[in-house]
């Protein structure tokens, strides 16, 4: 599959898993994308600078969402809470 | 006056100590009279309203803070951590309270230009209030608004010269003892250390793709005063692998109690004058010091490193000239599984610019780690769950006696297939020939 099919195909699926599922692990993706963790961390940053992703952190462990989902999003006046 | 009426946290004022409540009312009150017309970008009373949110847990004995935040600087995924109060219309000036990370400067040197600067900085666009350090080493900013992140990082890069630090699943802001600018038996020089791996590894440092936090620490010597035995993932520790250097005239100057021991350090106390073989000889760990016609004797073989000796008398022993680190592996504190110290890696390696031997070990475990970790899972459980022995395949080290930590502690030792001839097969009617039945 190329680079960018792979973007894509990751986008679609966390769509989907979003349903039920806010925030990934980053081996959630990797899994995902079918990709060793360097691969996959190439193409995860790349769909983050493009703000198709992003990171959310605890402090102490890093997840990652599509943009605009999960309880933080409301606080930044972005998306309505899901709460 | 303050904002909110705080009883309870007033009853940690009561007591003899200081507390952290009188620090926080002191500069609420500053706030509020801004002597230095600081034109504040978060709201003037953040302090009053932290202060209120903390009094409102105490009532309500549940927090009022909301886990974790998406909220970062642009192509950083570490470094700044959201904060959110759950309770923003009763405490508006800490609806948003972020914390920021800040690498700290190498061995802590700070002139106090800089201290200045970074606190007006923080004055102006955060809450005024910073922990000098976390426990990873960094400057920790506490509280600020979405909207200023990108200013206070813009303001450090640009004009300070300093980066965020690492927090999440990223590499942790490096952190090292004072080494050689100040301590003699620095075995390496652990700034540049620090420095240079920290450069290598920006990548790691600032966008998380790893199963769980890794820190390094570099200690200069066995003293190890950045914990790197206790904290770091991977701990690199100063030492030496010829002989301590004895100066025997120095030795008999402690005896003859001309030169106070442990650097005059337990001046205060009356301890009676200095006993070489109670004090130093019976506490040698493994018992490898004695005192032969009058002179210090060490069997080196046989010390593990435990600096005691050379911690009493300073003026007498030194550690060896053959110096490098011993590079250990797995330390955590105790959040998940319990706290673990590192095991012993690579017993002993020069430590020289640019590093090359060390970071290549450090990216195979890495990719090991990366591949095979569960999420959360420190490398010093996955360690635990996956055996030493598979740490060593993949670093392609060799065993030695160095990484048995208990002789005799198990009976078994485990082969791989490939590394005994023949494998598992043997062909028994052979086997039958030269052993029956």
């Amino acid at each position: 599959m190329a680079y960018e099919e792979k973007k894509e195909m990751l986008l679609k699926e966390l769509e989907k898993k979003s349903k039920n599922k806010t925030k990934f692990y980053f081996n959630d993706l990797a899994k995902i994308l079918g990709e060793k963790p360097r691969m996959a961390k190439k193409i995860v940053n790349e769909l983050v600078d493009e703000g198709k992703l992003v990171f959310w952190s605890s402090g102490s462990t890093t997840m990652y969402s599509l943009p605009g989902i999960g309880k933080q999003a409301a606080a930044e006046g972005e998306a309505k809470s899901e709460e | 006056m303050p904002k909110h009426e705080t009883p309870l946290l007033d009853q940690l004022i009561s007591g003899p100590w200081p507390s952290f409540v009188d620090d926080l009312k002191t500069y609420a009150e500053y706030r509020r009279k801004n002597p230095n017309n600081v034109e504040y970008q978060i709201p003037e009373d953040v302090v009053d309203d932290l202060l209120g949110v903390l009094e409102l847990s105490y009532v309500d004995k549940e927090t009022h803070w909301k886990h974790g935040g998406i909220v970062g600087v642009f192509g950083y995924g570490g470094g700044v951590i959201g904060r959110y109060c759950d309770q923003p219309e009763k405490f508006p000036g800490v609806a948003h309270f972020h914390t920021m990370r800040i690498n700290q400067p190498n061995g802590k040197y700070y002139s106090t230009e800089f201290l200045r600067g970074i606190c007006d900085l923080w004055e102006f666009r955060g809450s005024g209030i910073l922990n000098m350090h976390g426990s990873t080493g960094d400057m920790v900013f506490l509280g600020t608004r979405t909207e200023q992140l990108e200013e206070v990082f813009f303001e450090l890069t640009h004009k300070f010269n300093q980066d965020l630090g690492g927090s999440g699943s990223n590499l942790r802001t490096p952190s090292c003892c004072l080494g050689m600018s100040r301590c003699e038996w620095a075995c390496y020089n652990t700034q540049e250390a620090a420095y240079q791996l920290t450069h290598e590894y920006q990548d790691e440092l600032h966008r998380p793709a790893f199963p769980y936090k890794f820190k390094f620490k570099f200690d200069g010597c066995p003293n190890c005063c950045v914990a790197s035995i206790a904290r770091a993932d991977l701990s690199v520790i100063g030492t030496w692998r010829d002989e301590i250097q004895i100066d025997q005239e120095a030795v008999q100057a402690y005896i003859n109690g001309e030169i106070p021991p442990n650097g005059n350090a337990h001046a205060d106390g009356d301890w009676g004058p200095f006993d070489i073989q109670k004090e130093v000889i019976d506490l040698c760990p493994t018992g490898c010091m004695r005192m032969e016609d009058g002179k210090l004797v060490i069997d080196n073989k046989n010390c593990v490193r435990c600096m005691h000796c050379i911690n009493v008398m300073p003026r007498a022993l030194r550690p060896g000239n053959d110096r490098g680190a011993s590079i250990l592996v797995g330390a955590k504190a105790p959040i998940l599984d319990g706290a673990q110290m590192s095991s012993l890696l690579v017993p002993f390696m020069k430590m020289e610019e640019p590093f090359d031997e060390l970071k290549e070990l450090i990216e195979n475990i890495w990719d090991w780690w990366m591949e095979e970790g569960r999420n959360r899972e420190r490398l010093g459980e996955l360690i635990k769950r996956k055996g030493f022995r598979e740490l060593l395949k993949v670093t392609g080290l060799k065993a030695i006696p160095q990484h048995v930590k208990e002789p005799r502690h198990n009976p078994y030792i485990y082969w791989y297939e490939e590394e005994v001839p023949g494998g598992w097969q043997r062909d028994i009617k052979e086997f039958r020939k030269r052993h029956l039945r």
